[in-house]
């Protein structure tokens, strides 16, 4: 069975052209191009993509209207039930703002816009997104975002660190993060959000290929259940 | 009705563009400021028969975002 994606477009999404284009080269796969406004997601799917962009303006909050659209209550409910679902900048914001994930994501603590290749850690590589990485290996992924500042009390960070649920961690000073925080997973493991954009990173035209293996990860992850 | 609610940052977190304003005060040369705080003030025009729960909701589910900010709910006079 091929594998079968959806990337949800909100207005004001930019990057879901390039996540759509990234899954399909790195899968060969379907992917399923979705409205905000879709009361409904198609079944069957084996991942779910919140690009990133300025959904809704980031009026009010980023992240906060879109996190409240049609669709988002699909994407909860499928989230619920296991589906992967991955969320890259703005859709990180929105994930958080969804309840989906913990902490939020505030203005960059240099208030400016931080759009460079960083370099991340690979904290956990054993989750369904991050698997086909070695443990703490070193991989330089784009951020372009002004709230990336990622925040939660003490007590939700010892619980990500303790639960092997922190993700990615930048190895400098980007936005001013708690423990310098990237990416988080939800607790099952099937969410994860992170503000550095993987399908940025997937062919040498781009100028590398460190996200390439996220994307295999939940292919191989897939494979691996079949 | 008219309400007013007032969403501010919690206490101990980190508010980056109060600390730009405060530091633009300071360049203006304006002297004895001790901290700054950003908020946000959202007005809403409330029909009578909406309810105090009601508008405890709207603020818990969208106007503030609990994690990181407060809100609290001023009631103005017509």
């Amino acid at each position: 069975m091929s594998f079968t994606a959806a990337v949800i477009t909100f207005p004001g999404s930019n990057c879901d052209r390039d996540m759509a284009v990234a899954i399909e080269e790195i899968s060969g796969g379907t992917v399923h191009r979705v409205w905000h406004g879709d009361a409904g997601l198609p079944e069957g799917l084996d991942l779910i993509a919140l690009p990133g962009g300025f959904s809704y303006g980031d009026y009010l909050r980023s992240g906060a209207m879109a996190a409240r659209s049609p669709v988002m209550q699909a994407v909860v409910e499928q989230a619920g039930r296991g589906v992967p679902v991955l969320g890259v900048c703005n859709g990180f914001q929105v994930l958080t703002e969804a309840g989906l994930l913990p902490g939020a994501l505030m203005r960059n603590a240099g208030i400016r816009f931080v759009c460079r290749d960083v370099k991340l850690k690979v904290e956990n590589a054993n989750s369904l997104f991050t698997s086909a990485y070695l443990p703490g290996q070193t991989i330089t992924i784009p951020v372009a975002h002004h709230d990336g500042n990622y925040f939660a009390d003490a007590e939700t960070l010892d619980r990500l660190e303790g639960e092997g649920r922190v993700a990615f961690r930048y190895l400098e000073q980007v936005n001013g993060s708690q423990r310098d925080i990237a990416g988080v997973l939800n607790e099952r493991g099937n969410v994860l959000g992170m503000m550095p954009h993987p399908e940025r990173m997937i062919e040498a035209a781009q100028g590398g290929s460190d996200g390439r293996k996220l994307f295999e990860s939940v292919l191989h992850g897939l494979n691996a259940l079949a | 009705m008219k309400v007013r609610v007032h969403v501010s940052l919690k206490n101990g977190v980190l508010d980056p563009q109060g600390r730009a304003i405060h530091h633009a005060l300071e360049g203006l040369g304006f002297a004895g400021v001790n901290d700054v705080r950003a908020g946000r003030l959202i007005e809403l025009d409330l029909a009578d028969d909406v309810s105090d729960e009601a508008l405890d909701d709207m603020c818990r589910k969208l106007l503030a975002n609990m994690v990181i900010e407060n809100y609290r709910i001023e009631k103005v006079a017509a």
